[in-house]
């Protein structure tokens, strides 16, 4: 036994001896955190923006990027926003990101721990309602356009008319974008296919988060299964991780025709391309570089910021904050319609227009109003023709 | 003369037995470290930088110990009873949810310290009474500790999320995200600077000091530790094992809801899904890795509440995965049991 112990402790001297410690992070001028809800190499939300993130090393001198991934409560038992945020300030952090509407308590607790950083709350919009100091802004991207995009191009291909959308949880960001998806989806269907809109089934099932959670949320492999099981054929993603698309890759190997469309991440389709219609993404690299570059050059201003396509170049990472990137699933003549369509849309067609009532019946839009930006952020329940839960 | 001889060998093993087991654990983490290419140094700089070496941080370090002390409290009671209270992360969560259930209605115009008292009293009855439940199934069910207690955990996560998602929810939001926050006046006092409640700092303190009283000094700890280490023989002496053990689950529970409640008053200041933060499972591994043992729990749990916080560091300045921070927690624990199965066979041989 007590030979065992010798050995034991001499080969752990040894190893201490053996290997020197690693470099300390490197000085930077303008160090900025970002937390991110998900693992960085998600294929969705979080890459897009730790990609984003990279990108400011290149575009802002001086910029350079600490973060922590998989920040959620299930990921890191125990650890809380603030705790994370005083880490990155430890080291040098001015400006901090928080990535997901999940971590607004956080991020307005932490805010105000430290007036002297900059917080960057992705998704929220403390900036407009005022519970959050100066120094916390708000971004988000009009995804609105990416999920149209989404709806019309599911609605130009589905054979069967039943279109589902597999949704995170239930709030006001979800319910605009399932509703812009829907209303895509019934813009193809009515006013290009010319069938009747009675024809087109929109099913949204919420797994309960914005990704899967086991034993937690719905299993977002099983909802997509269960879904395609049910007869629609294409399945459209609101949530972070590519579960939809691999499912629809998988029994797209089988012979069956079904489709998926990811999100956030332009790079979501390379899961299962042959089932993939496209994917609308995020951008965040026009946002980011203005933000933390007004805060670099001493022009912080708290703002809220909500920025969509560029209508010249959609997929241009420079300029456009939503994006559409056509997958190899969408046939020739879909993309046709979808370009027509983009261009309407640029041109002026504003989808959130009346007539328009709620799901439970009761009127939102009356003939011929469109929605201001306040009933669109704050969309209270679904519409009229969807098929979920809106509360 | 003899005593101090006695307690200088006493005091040897034990010290030899820590060392071996560190050692051992040491040895086994380093060797998966080198073989994926990482320096261990590097990562026992990183982690005691992220733990130990501002006031700030250590004072983050304090918060994870305190639910892990609360919770390895209450599980020194139902070990010394010979029972496996597994139930402890369902306990938490009731603790969390009864603690809620007067928070975030408000202070009522009363004192916000009376009203934490409260709430804290409350999380206490309601992991106690949690815990009661294993114990009772056990007592007039048969049903093992174990699987009850597991039973009761799966329970206690569909009614908090039931609660969280439903008749708890924010206003419009059914979000994983939590309740909505208390009113601040209901937040736990915390100085500029400090990252932690003094006040709960010193209650698990008390709590600590208690339990080490009630087991050490006390008929109630002898009864325990009779029933735990023979149910027949301590029937001889009129000790009921059932009624001792339920006593012991329902402490247990209750210090473990006590944590929960804590939890949602300090830490998160509302009630979401995982609030329990897997502090249960982490207390089993710090009660066996203290060999059952009171004294080593405080430092144990620092230990463990030092590798989580520090663990933080490892995708910040190394971009490693802090699951890292696990690996190393249970290498402790097979080494502990490990050693310390080697020295009852070596002691069964001699």
């Amino acid at each position: 036994m007590k030979h065992i112990g010798i050995l034991l402790q001499a080969l752990v001297f040894s190893c201490f001896l053996l290997c020197p410690a690693g470099s300390p992070l490197l000085a930077a001028d303008y160090p900025f955190g970002l937390l991110l809800v998900g693992p960085a190499n998600d294929h969705g939300w979080s890459q897009a923006h730790f990609e984003a993130g990279q990108a400011m090393e290149k575009v802002l001198p001086g910029a350079k990027m600490l973060y922590i991934d998989k920040v959620n409560p299930a990921d890191r038992q125990g650890i809380t926003i603030p705790m994370l945020v005083d880490d990155l300030v430890s080291k040098g952090a001015k400006l901090i990101i928080g990535n997901s509407d999940d971590m607004k308590d956080g991020i307005r607790e932490a805010a105000a721990m430290h007036p002297e950083v900059q917080f960057i709350h992705i998704s929220g919009d403390d900036a407009i309602t005022g519970k959050s100091g100066v120094n916390l802004s708000n971004l988000m991207g009009r995804m609105e356009y990416g999920k149209m995009m989404a709806g019309f191009v599911a609605a130009m291909t589905s054979q069967t008319g039943k279109i589902a959308y597999l949704g995170p949880l239930i709030n006001a960001e979800t319910r605009r974008l399932t509703a812009a998806a829907y209303l895509g989806a019934r813009y193809a269907w009515t006013e290009v296919l010319k069938k009747p809109a009675a024809d087109l089934k929109f099913k949204v099932s919420w797994i309960g988060f914005w990704f899967n959670i086991p034993g937690v949320t719905s299993d977002p492999t099983l909802v997509t299964n269960s879904l395609f099981d049910a007869g629609h054929d294409v399945v459209i993603s609101g949530i972070d991780t590519t579960e939809a698309l691999v499912v629809a890759g998988q029994k797209k190997k089988d012979g069956k025709a079904v489709w998926a469309i990811p999100y956030d991440y332009q790079g979501a389709c390379a899961s299962a391309p042959d089932a993939c219609l496209g994917v609308p993404y995020f951008n965040w690299i026009p946002g980011y570089t203005k933000l933390i570059g007004e805060a670099i050059s001493g022009k912080w201003k708290q703002q809220f910021l909500w920025l969509g396509p560029d209508w010249q170049a959609i997929n241009n990472p420079a300029t456009t904050t939503i994006g559409f990137m056509p997958g190899n699933a969408l046939g020739d003549s879909q993309k046709q319609a979808l370009t027509e369509f983009q261009k309407a849309l640029a041109g002026g067609l504003n989808l959130f227009t009346g007539p328009l009532n709620f799901q439970d019946g009761s009127s939102f839009l009356k003939a011929g109003t469109t929605a201001t930006d306040d009933q669109v952020w704050n969309l209270p329940q679904l519409l009229l023709g969807m098929d979920g839960a809106s509360k | 003369m003899k005593t101090l001889v006695s307690l200088g060998h006493f005091l040897y093993n034990r010290t030899a037995t820590m060392i071996l087991i560190a050692a051992l654990a040491l040895g086994a983490v380093s060797l998966l470290l080198l073989t994926l290419g990482i320096a261990p140094t590097t990562i026992a700089v990183a982690i005691a930088h992220g733990s130990i070496f501002s006031w700030q941080k250590f004072s983050h370090v304090l918060s994870l110990w305190i639910p892990l002390l609360l919770c390895s409290c209450g599980l020194l009671f139902t070990f010394r009873a010979g029972l496996w209270n597994i139930g402890v992360e369902g306990q938490i969560i009731c603790g969390a949810i009864a603690a809620t259930a007067l928070l975030r209605e408000g202070s009522f115009g009363l004192p916000p310290a009376l009203i934490l008292t409260l709430a804290l009293a409350l999380s206490f009855f309601g992991g106690g009474l949690w815990g009661s439940c294993a114990g009772l199934l056990k007592n007039r069910g048969g049903v093992n500790e174990i699987f009850g207690g597991l039973g009761l955990n799966f329970v206690a996560q569909g009614l908090i999320l039931w609660l969280i998602l439903g008749p708890w929810k924010r206003a419009g939001i059914a979000s994983m995200s939590g309740t909505d926050m208390f009113v601040k006046e209901l937040w736990m006092y915390t100085p500029p600077g400090w990252r932690v409640a003094p006040a709960a700092l010193l209650l698990a303190l008390a709590t600590f000091a208690l339990t080490a009283f009630l087991l050490g000094a006390t008929r109630f700890g002898l009864t325990v530790k009779a029933t735990g280490n023979n149910p027949l023989a301590a029937r001889l002496y009129a000790i009921h094992p059932e009624r001792t053990g339920l006593a012991a689950m329902a402490i247990g529970g209750g210090l473990a809801g006590l944590a929960g409640g804590l939890q949602a008053a300090c830490v998160y200041h509302r009630l979401l899904p995982p609030i329990s933060s897997g502090y249960g499972y982490l207390a089993l591994l710090v009660v066996m890795l203290a060999n059952y043992r009171i004294a080593p729990v405080p430092a144990i749990c620092l230990f463990f509440a030092c590798l989580a916080a520090g663990s933080i560091q490892l995708p910040i300045v190394l971009q490693l995965d802090s699951a890292l921070s696990g690996v190393i927690q249970g290498a402790c624990v097979v080494s502990a049991l490990l050693v310390h199965g080697l020295q009852k066979r070596h002691k069964g041989e001699n």
